[in-house]
């Protein structure tokens, strides 16, 4: 990357204030409050449906905001077509314009502002030469790889310096390689050039690797928006404890221990990763198949009727029809009101102590 | 053996080719070599056969006021057509497109005129043209207290006014074309360019019309055909009067042949317009060649 290129631009805040999309009486999204610092990189994280998309498109303003309100930098754009919002966009599937040559595509919002020809041919070299584009400039995009597409997409939204940068799952559709060559960059990117990025993705690797702040949507609500970090360790519902980890986090109900027969309305979390075979354990389970991956060995039991996964060293021989003795420390254990949806970080001692009783 | 297998397989061929061919062949092709033929030959009549004249029917041509009358009649009414009825067939196309109430309807409505029959269409803007109480005239009557208007028996009005009819009957079927065309432009490509800043016209003129390429070159191709070949309301609305004033080749070609019978001549017409047409479809071709974007 060239060092002229280095440039940093002065991001913008975006705050969503219960934002809501009604769609034919159904909520799409649903109240939901967010708050992207400037300069930061947030991703919205969720199913199919959620209205991750929705909620960027409301940024952008190409969906009307029903309720609430969406500030950026401070100021209420709720109203304001997608033109004065000052950010730019990358699509999902790039929307790039066929007829116009990769040049024409990059510069086409500098030529509808009129920028000045010797201006724009000056950034248009410093964009190409940043992601790599130079000898592409005279093809049309039909004449290009994906990635080379995806790379022409990325030009053209970075090329106007807008202080925020929204991107609908744009690596989606290239293969698996690439994706993480783009990952890297897109990321490398955005810390070079400061500007604020709300990236949607529904691929959670996207999204914890990437993101300072994660936004975890689910059927129109905000399930929790904290760091990667704090989602993976303290997730805030059994939503997000579920949905962040591969393979997801065991949820089993307190009753299912003999040892909290009187818990009541509880869900215990447990990662698969965080359990280890333990003579002296509280969980005594059966192994019921086993699935070798080489570094990891994956095996699924039932502790009583409830069924859960554990995560074992390559090296354990464990055979499906065992009973096993499993551990963990107390500090791994996530505890659910069923009644409230909440985490019960207040139980998580105490029950802990019950379970090594 | 293989020789036998390879001569199976061309009978095959040939027999798959046959219906279509002799229809081709019957139709157009032999039609239009006689055509040639007969450009060079005088009109038979009873026991007279035809003669062979060499090029005395072209040269006749090229001296026919009547000719030349037509031909130009015939280059006002392409250049009045086609654009108007292109540039009306974008307009409601874009408008039918939106997200409008009775989207349905309207474009039915649109389109209606191409379902109609040309003569039938030809009868009701008829009525419309009559002087004294046709629709033009009480309108513009009550509105502008004009006089009566023979807004068809009137040289310098004649053509104009079927100029009208044929634009009515003609946007209405351009516009399903760039209706279908509109439809295949991902929406996303708009998006980006309001992102971008780009207002609704950059949009239009930048984005939207040079995707619409391929479709306007197919829909001109086919309205320059149309303006030499739609003739049937001229039958009905002026006959071709007054003074030949609304009166077009193929019209010309018509009277000629079949009220003159003096199919020699009206062959050689029929040349004319061929090479006419030929040429207006190459160049078309070459023109848009470079203009137009296909995916």
């Amino acid at each position: 990357m060239s060092p002229s290129a280095e440039k940093k631009l002065a991001g913008k805040s975006i705050e969503l204030q219960t934002v809501a999309k009604v769609w034919d009486g159904t909520r799409a999204v649903d109240g939901v409050s967010v708050q992207v610092p400037a300069g930061s990189f947030t991703a919205l994280l969720g199913p199919s449906g959620c209205g991750k998309s929705t909620t960027l498109r409301m940024i952008a303003g190409l969906e009307t905001v029903d309720e609430g309100q969406i500030l950026i930098g401070g100021e209420d754009v709720s109203r304001r077509p997608s033109s004065q919002r000052d950010l730019s966009m990358v699509f999902q599937s790039y929307a790039l314009f066929p007829h116009l040559t990769v040049a024409e595509n990059i510069v086409f919002g500098l030529k509808v502002r009129k920028v000045p020809k010797a201006e724009r041919a000056e950034r248009l070299k410093r964009v190409a030469d940043l992601l790599g584009l130079s000898p592409y400039l005279d093809r049309k995009p039909a004449q290009l790889s994906g990635g080379q597409q995806q790379r022409v997409a990325l030009g053209r939204a970075i090329i106007g310096e807008k202080p925020i940068c929204l991107m609908d799952e744009p690596l989606s559709n290239l293969d698996a390689k690439l994706r993480h060559e783009m990952r890297v960059e897109i990321r490398a990117l955005q810390q070079q050039l400061g500007f604020t990025m709300v990236y949607v993705t529904h691929d959670q690797v996207e999204a914890i690797t990437m993101a300072d702040q994660v936004v975890l949507l689910n059927q129109g609500h905000l399930e929790q928006a904290a760091t990667p970090r704090d989602l993976y360790e303290k997730p805030g519902t059994p939503f997000a404890a579920r949905f962040i980890g591969t393979p997801p986090m065991n949820l089993l109900p307190a009753t299912a221990f003999e040892q909290l027969a009187g818990a009541g309305t509880l869900q215990l979390g447990i990662r698969p990763e965080a359990m280890r075979i333990d003579e002296r354990g509280p969980v005594r389970a059966r192994v019921q198949t086993v699935e070798y991956l080489g570094a990891d060995t994956l095996a699924d039991c039932l502790l009583g009727t409830a069924p859960f996964q554990v995560r074992l060293s390559g090296d354990s021989r464990v055979v499906p029809g065992e009973d096993l003795s499993l551990g963990f420390d107390t500090a791994d254990l996530h505890v659910f009101d069923d009644a409230t949806g909440g985490r019960r970080d207040d139980l998580i001692s105490e029950i802990g102590a019950q379970l090594r009783s | 053996m293989r020789d036998w297998t390879l001569k199976r397989e061309w009978i095959y061929g040939w027999l798959l080719l046959l219906p279509a061919m002799v229809f081709l062949f019957a139709f157009t092709h032999v039609p239009a070599v006689t055509t040639l033929i007969n450009s060079f030959f005088s009109t038979p009549r009873g026991r007279r056969p035809a003669k062979f004249l060499g090029l005395a029917n072209y040269d006749r041509m090229l001296n026919d006021p009547v000719f030349w009358k037509v031909l130009w009649n015939n280059l006002w009414f392409a250049l009045g057509t086609i654009p108007v009825s292109i540039g009306l067939a974008i307009l409601m196309a874009l408008w039918v497109n939106e997200k409008l109430a009775g989207r349905g309807f309207v474009r039915m409505a649109y389109f209606t005129p191409t379902v109609l029959p040309l003569i039938a269409v030809a009868n009701i803007w008829l009525f419309f043209y009559t002087p004294g109480f046709g629709l033009f005239d009480q309108l513009f009557g009550a509105l502008f207290g004009t006089a009566h208007t023979n807004w068809l028996g009137n040289q310098a009005t004649a053509l104009n006014a079927v100029m009208v009819v044929t634009i009515w009957k003609e946007a209405g079927f351009f516009m399903i074309f760039y209706l279908a065309a509109l439809q295949a432009i991902p929406v996303s490509l708009k998006e980006a360019a309001e992102i971008e800043g780009a207002g609704r016209w950059t949009v239009f003129w930048k984005i939207t019309f040079p995707l619409l390429m391929p479709t306007t070159l197919f829909v001109s191709v086919n309205a320059v055909i149309n303006s030499f070949r739609l003739v049937d309301h001229i039958f009905i609305l002026t006959d071709g009067g007054p003074d030949n004033a609304s009166s077009l080749l193929l019209f010309y070609i018509y009277e000629t042949a079949f009220r003159y019978w003096e199919t020699g001549y009206a062959a050689t017409l029929t040349v004319a317009l061929l090479v006419l047409l030929s040429a207006l479809a190459i160049g078309q071709f070459f023109f848009f060649d470079r203009k137009v974007h296909y995916k």
